[in-house]
């Protein structure tokens, strides 16, 4: 085994739960239907609270159809949908029997447990001090799935929270990769998750202008890249990857999706929300994705957008691909999957990854639906309303995630 | 109203199988919270506020420490219920 192949990182098991369904299957064949998983919020947020926004892409299947109910009270949300996720990978990569030391868990939420935090106030005001619960702290800590998830497995190398908003599961997933390349162990457990719906995160998103309002049309709403796009449908779900090293995935002979070969990383340092218009940052961290992965342009056949349904954003986004690849940008078939799930802010990150890898180990592109009229400055060629074939032989696909803040992470994915 | 020990003794195991998961029937009067039902320091205090709030009494920091069993917990909170 040489240095080189000893550092190959590949996936090996995949979970997730999303506005598209409780688990890798259904959210994947939902994705390949061009379904939408948004829909009308059942409450009364509007008329109490005055929130301009009634639709949201809520989980599928909530977590207490699934968990037992002690997990149900002493996890936040965003806690439990990460295990679910957790729970699937891990059966899905053959339980791997490693060394609790070798094993490591990143997982990664954007905001953390805010239905905790704001119930706790809640409670502290309407009943005071003596009313707070005990696992107030180890429920809205927002290192609490990756915890968790490392309490499950017993994985002692590391747990790992990376926070940087909306591209937080992907970094989470890099890292994930360089905790195998770089020695400290041979499988990690990583990806992202998210559980913001509730009335004060969509009334700050809202305020900030940045949801889309098409509260007559849910399903229609996340429309990438279409001209009358008005901006986000807020998601929720957590989804989960099982890297390890080829070295190890091979000895036990895994079954391997794809590999994950490069992990790029930059900042904007322009604005604390928009992206910087020129797409430096963005053009910087998929190009270290790509020279990490040791590949080039012309090998890139397949990329999951960022894609927010945002004005500024999507266009920014396609111009990078644009400035990055030049005239290779052609062969590239680009997705848009928030608009089937939404944006699952700190889970985004980790269920576009783990389409990626769907992607190429099917060789299948995902579609992006409500695109009715294409805006005119998309550079990149789109695969829309139905799943579009890639390329037989060796491959690349990226994974595009951006947050605010100007966070920006690519990941590289190649065949197996 | 003051609750019967049997009343007590029948919220306390609800509030702790909704906390642990345990059938409400194995929350039996001479089980110990520790060794028995393997409940932890944070669990015991989330029980503490729970149980606090079903009876309306207070059972202070100080006291939870003697509360072994749950049939201790049961004759405190009706001691205290006074």
């Amino acid at each position: 085994m040489t240095a080189a192949a000893s550092r190959e990182v590949v996936v090996t098991g995949l979970g997730a739960t999303t506005p598209l369904g409780g688990d890798v299957p259904t959210t994947w064949s939902a994705a390949l239907a061009g379904e939408s998983g948004a829909r009308t919020m059942e409450n009364d947020w509007s008329e109490k609270y005055g929130i301009p926004v009634t639709f949201a892409a809520t989980i599928k299947v909530k977590p207490d159809e699934v968990l037992p109910r002690p997990e149900i009270k002493r996890m936040d949300p965003s806690t439990q949908y990460a295990m679910i996720a957790a729970r699937e990978a891990w059966q899905d990569a053959g339980a791997p029997e490693v060394d609790g030391e070798r094993l490591g868990a990143v997982v990664s939420s954007g905001i953390g447990g805010i239905w905790t935090t704001l119930d706790g106030w809640d409670t502290l005001r309407e009943r005071g001090a003596r009313r707070v619960l005990p696992m107030t702290v180890p429920m809205l800590m927002p290192n609490s799935p990756a915890a968790y998830v490392s309490l499950e497995l017993g994985a002692q190398a590391g747990a790992h929270a990376l926070v940087s908003a909306c591209a937080s599961g992907a970094e989470a997933i890099g890292y994930g990769m360089d905790m195998i390349r770089n020695g400290r162990a041979d499988v990690v457990v990583c990806g992202g998750t998210e559980a913001t719906i509730h009335p004060m995160p969509i009334a700050a998103f809202a305020a900030s202008r940045t949801l889309s309002l098409r509260n007559d049309d849910p399903a229609g709403a996340s429309r990438p890249y279409d001209v009358d796009r008005d901006g986000f449908v807020i998601g929720e779900g957590a989804a989960v990857v099982v890297l390890e090293s080829a070295e190890h995935a091979a000895a036990r002979g895994a079954r391997v999706y794809a590999r994950l070969a490069g992990v790029g990383l930059s900042a904007d340092a322009y604005h604390i929300t928009s992206p910087d218009p020129d797409g430096k940052g963005q053009v910087a961290a998929m190009r270290r994705a790509l020279a990490d992965a040791d590949v080039t342009g012309p090998d890139v056949v397949h990329v999951n957008a960022h894609a927010t349904s945002t004005k500024v954003g999507d266009l920014t986004e396609t111009r990078s691909i644009r400035t990055l690849l030049g005239s290779d940008a052609d062969h590239v078939q680009l997705s848009a999957t928030k608009s089937m799930t939404g944006h699952l802010l700190g889970g985004a990150g980790a269920l576009e990854t783990l389409f990626t890898v769907k992607a190429v180990h099917e060789r299948l592109a995902p579609p992006t639906i409500n695109v009715a009229n294409p805006d005119p400055e998309l550079q990149v060629p789109l695969v829309r309303d139905t799943p579009s074939a890639l390329p037989d032989g060796d491959v690349v696909a990226i994974n595009n995630s951006f947050g605010f803040g100007g966070h920006n992470v690519a990941l590289a994915v190649t065949n197996a | 109203m003051a609750h019967t020990a049997s009343e007590i003794l029948e919220g306390l195991a609800e509030i702790v199988a909704e906390e642990t998961g345990l059938p409400t029937d194995a929350v039996v009067a001479e089980k110990s919270f520790t060794d028995d039902l393997d409940i932890d320091s944070l669990s015991m205090m989330t029980i503490v506020t729970h149980a606090e709030d079903k009876f309306g009494v207070r059972i202070p920091d100080d006291e939870v420490k003697n509360l072994a069993t749950v049939g201790d917990a049961v004759k405190y909170i009706e001691g205290a219920q006074a």
